[in-house]
């Protein structure tokens, strides 16, 4: 058996995967969503229809509000962990990647405990204000549920992005005569914007598409995944689904391919 | 050169730090905490108590097998597809490869709940296939894949398996004995930071099998969903708990395994 | 600041008063040093790797704080508690460090703009440098698309630019190629001179450390082992270790009588106040001696005082170097002329001018 061969044999297994589970089903979602009684205009529908239109904006401000609130807290406490040695770091770091696995319900079930009827917030709330605030289920508890999953990863990125960071570049800063703030603005966060950008298209799509996570808060809020969800078992309404799906797929996909071609390296992970 | 500025600095990144693992931290903690408590709403002082933790068993030690289950054969999937592939993928590496590697790492910037509905809609009709939990593995499989194939073929690139191989060649071995005898072996790194996250991605997979899964294929996130909706909080953190003492083995492994690479992989300052 | 003199010249003087590191992992790099550096004098520090030269240099900086004792004074005025960035000086990185988001001119007027320099001053500062570094036509540039050499100026144009009161260099050479590294070596001594800037420079390339120090201070193991002009520590080594470390020497150890070295090969006459230095007054006892390959002539040896065998010849180029055997314990170096003719085997006669052997204090390593 040639090396040829063999490498072509090498391919088999992957091949009819991939072709039968992933290749072959895309393509049927793809038919599925013009294959309503609106035929192509329900991809249009994403956009025209004020209710899925709504939806998709709704989504995506969340999904920014998200990447920029991570972003920010990641950078703080990535830097400040990479900089600095103390006891207890290994620790802190430990802790703040734990919750890198976790599913998007057990990550609700989370903010159900922190803000939820009987949630640690509204207990101190009760006894500090005597008003017990319950959010867990409103967009701010989503939004939580959000920042949840994606810090850990987001920081993690950062912490490696300023590991790599050259410190003769902010020794030169500093022999200039910059600032400490200077120095973090004009050197240290353009030698991260890589990193910002790779982890950034992560943490928005995968909150663009995090179904788990607003299933269990299971409320009226509307994000994306939650309306193909009710489309496809309440309505069954498989063309909308689908054509919903494909958008969501097309937008998280882009977001991804735009990063990467600005160098950053996007392997997201489940939601 | 510490003034008091930069100690003052020191202190306030380092409360914003504490608060945010605090944030992280602290519900894992209670929900833990609620798991073993007799009463949540009373508080840890009306006692510790494994009732609940039985309870979650009874009621749903069907779903932590079946997602062993599915974990393992998710694994053996991936390592029987994903190796072959890494390698012959690294060797190509041509624009045929390139377009290969890029179809399959698509689903990971696709939403679990598209595969999902893509699937259903391909095969719902199939309803033996549908029914059993060999559907809920397939999902699995394409979506850990590119995990699998990434790890490998890292691997494969910081070694250069190629020259290996082609050694290995010289010597007389058949590409088959080069493969199981030197390739594979060399891969080992990768093939387990790969198998440790592809177990523990289909562990707490969620996405893909609410809607894969039937009232018969329940795996454990699933069923926690089912428990969050439906069950008292403390049955609910029961549940959590033993998904929490499941991949807490996997994750410690492969951050000891992260940290052991990461260390031989360049000096420190 | 350092105000805008446009006279030739800026800079201070410098003092480093016993200044000691030890580093938080108990790593003594620097034993307490202390060294004066008149304003406008390029000073080079040499020495082997580990020598505690970048942590010396970082100490000048700010970088880093010398250990309780230890004082760093331009023009005599305390800066040890001065953060670098306060410290108004100039700093080429050995791997330059230049900033990647910003282009050319953006990295050399960024010191300016920090100093609140009006947009037009910057300009013609600018100016001033890409035409003093020979950049010109680089401005634009990205600095991932400049080749090493120009990376190098730029790097420097950088650091003088505020015009820093010391101008410090950290073997801003090293990642060149043999060629550059020469060609930029006499620019850059050229530009120190043009600016008559204060310079501390870090290498452990001695052909670079002659080239462009006023004086050079050796160091080893933390210490500094002697300070001088190049002349002084290539003719007049202080110890073993800076004669050989710096340029070929011949180290000999031998009894000396009466002013004269018995080898195996011979006798030896050395200048009459060189050994009676070296004997603290006694007529005789063991001394080293010093002597560079090519202070030594090679004579017929019928006749000579001391005499040897070649043992090889290696052809250099510009002159040939032979060992040679049974002159001393061990076989010694000779410069000849690449016109000799000479090869192994050889019979010969040396010969050496008193005045060229240098005698030196004990050392044990
Ligand atoms: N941050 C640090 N922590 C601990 N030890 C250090 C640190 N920096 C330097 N050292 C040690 O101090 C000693 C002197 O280091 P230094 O960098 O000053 O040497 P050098 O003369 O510049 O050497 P080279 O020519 O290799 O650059 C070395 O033994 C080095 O390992
Ligand atoms: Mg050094």
């Amino acid at each position: 058996m040639s090396k040829k061969t063999f490498i072509g044999l090498c391919f088999v297994p992957l091949a009819i995967l991939v072709a039968a589970f992933f290749v072959l089903p895309m393509a049927r979602l793809v038919v599925t969503g013009a294959s309503g009684h609106d035929g192509l205009r329900t991809y249009a529908a994403i956009l025209l229809d004020p209710r899925y239109r709504a939806t998709l904006i709704n989504t995506i401000l969340l999904a920014t509000a998200t990447t920029l609130a991570t972003l920010v807290i990641s950078t703080i406490s990535g830097l400040f962990l990479q900089r600095h040695h103390f006891p207890g770091r290994a620790v802190l770091i430990a802790m703040l990647t734990f919750p890198l696995a976790f599913p998007g319900v057990v990550v609700g079930f989370m903010i159900i405990l922190l803000a939820g009827r009987q949630g640690l917030i509204g207990d101190v709330t009760l006894r500090l204000l005597g008003d017990k605030q319950v959010f867990a289920y409103s967009l701010q508890g989503l939004f939580l549920g959000y920042l949840y999953f994606s810090i850990p990863r987001v920081i993690l990125t950062i912490m490696a992005a300023v590991e790599k960071l050259d410190p003769s570049l902010e020794e030169a800063a500093r022999a200039l005569g910059a600032g400490p703030w200077r120095v973090v603005r004009d050197v240290v966060l353009p030698a991260l914007a890589p990193a910002f950008i790779a982890s950034g298209a992560i943490a928005f799509a995968t909150a663009m598409g995090a179904f788990g996570t607003a299933f269990t808060l299971a409320t009226d809020i509307d994000v994306l995944p939650m309306l193909i969800y009710t489309e496809f078992t309440l309505s069954a309404n498989f063309a909308v689904a689908a054509a919903l799906s494909v958008g969501l797929g097309l937008v998280t996909w882009a977001i991804l391919a735009l990063a990467r071609s600005f160098g950053g390296n996007t392997v997201a992970a489940a939601g | 050169m510490k003034t008091t500025r930069d100690c003052l600095i020191f202190l306030g990144q380092l409360a914003f730090t504490l608060l945010v693992a605090a944030f992280l931290i602290v519900p894992a903690v209670l929900s833990m905490l609620a798991g073993i408590t007799s009463n949540y709403f009373l508080g840890v002082k009306s006692g510790l108590t494994l009732q609940w933790v039985l309870q979650v068993w009874e009621l749903y030690h069907d779903t932590i097998f079946r997602s062993f289950l599915i974990a393992f054969s998710t694994l053996a999937v991936t390592l029987a597809v994903g190796i072959p592939a890494a390698y012959a993928l690294h060797l190509r590496n041509d624009r045929v490869s390139r377009a290969v590697e890029e179809i399959i790492t698509l689903p990971l910037a696709i939403p679990g709940l598209a595969i999902a509905l893509a699937l259903l809609l391909t095969y719902g009709g199939f309803s033996d296939f549908r029914r059993s939990w060999l559907f809920i593995l397939v999902g699995h499989a394409i979506f850990t894949l590119p995990f699998m194939v990434r790890s490998v073929m890292a691997v494969f690139a910081a070694i250069d398996v190629k020259t290996l191989d082609e050694g290995a060649a010289s010597l007389g071995a058949s590409p088959w004995r080069r493969f199981c005898d030197v390739i594979v072996p060399n891969a080992r790194p990768g093939i387990l930071a790969g198998s440790l996250m592809v177990v523990t991605l289909s562990l707490g997979e969620f996405n893909l099998t609410w809607m894969l899964h039937t009232p018969l294929t329940k795996t454990l996130p699933v069923g926690l969903a089912d428990s969050y909706a439906s069950m008292r909080l403390e049955v609910a953190s029961a549940y959590t708990l033993v998904f929490f003492i499941m991949i807490i083995p996997l994750l410690t492994a492969m951050q000891v395994f992260a940290g052991y690479r990461g260390a031989a992989s360049g000096p420190k300052r | 600041m350092s105000g805008n003199d446009k006279t030739n010249g800026h800079g201070v003087a410098l003092r480093v008063h016993a200044c000691a590191k030890t580093f938080a992992d108990g790593t003594r790099a620097l034993e307490p040093v202390t060294l004066d550096v008149a304003r406008g004098e390029t000073v080079v520090l040499l020495g082997p790797s580990g020598c505690g030269k970048t942590t010396l240099l970082r100490i000048i900086a700010g970088l880093e704080t010398p250990d309780a004792g230890g004082r760093i004074l331009f023009n005599e005025a305390d800066v040890t508690r001065v953060p670098i960035e306060r410290r108004n000086v100039g700093m080429v990185f050995q791997s330059y460090a230049l900033f990647p988001n910003m282009n050319v001119s953006d990295n050399i007027g960024y010191g300016l703009k920090i100093r609140g320099v009006s947009e037009a001053e910057r300009k013609a500062r600018i100016a001033e440098l890409v035409a003093l570094t020979g950049i010109a036509g680089l401005e634009h540039r990205r600095v991932d698309q400049l080749s090493g050499g120009q990376r190098q100026r730029v790097a420097l144009a950088r650091a003088v630019a505020a015009r820093p009161s010391v101008l410090l260099l950290d073997e801003p050479l090293t990642a060149l190629d043999a060629a550059l590294r020469e060609r930029l070596r006499g620019e850059l001594n050229r530009l120190l001179r043009t600016l008559g800037i204060t310079a501390i420079y870090v290498t452990h390339d001695q052909a670079e450390a002659m080239a462009l120090g006023d004086r050079i201070v050796v160091m080893r193991r933390g210490a500094i082992a002697q300070v001088g002009t190049p002349r002084d520590i290539y003719f007049a080594p202080a110890n073993r270790f800076v004669a050989e470390f710096v340029g070929a020497a011949n180290i000999l150890e031998a009894e000396c009588n009466a002013g004269v070295l018995l080898l195996p090969g011979g006798r030896l006459a050395l200048a009459n106040d060189a050994a009676a230095a070296a004997l603290n007054g006694h007529a005789n006892g063991r001394i080293f001696a010093m002597i560079r390959p090519e202070s030594i002539r090679i004579i017929a040896p019928d006749g000579a005082a001391l005499t040897g065998e070649v043992d090889s010849v290696s052809f250099v180029g510009d002159r040939q170097r032979a060992a040679i055997g049974g002159v001393a314990g061990k076989p010694i170096m000779v410069d000849v002329p690449n016109s000799t003719p000479i090869k192994a085997g050889d019979r010969v006669g040396l010969s050496v001018d008193p005045g060229d052997i240098r005698v030196l204090a004990g050392d044990t390593a």
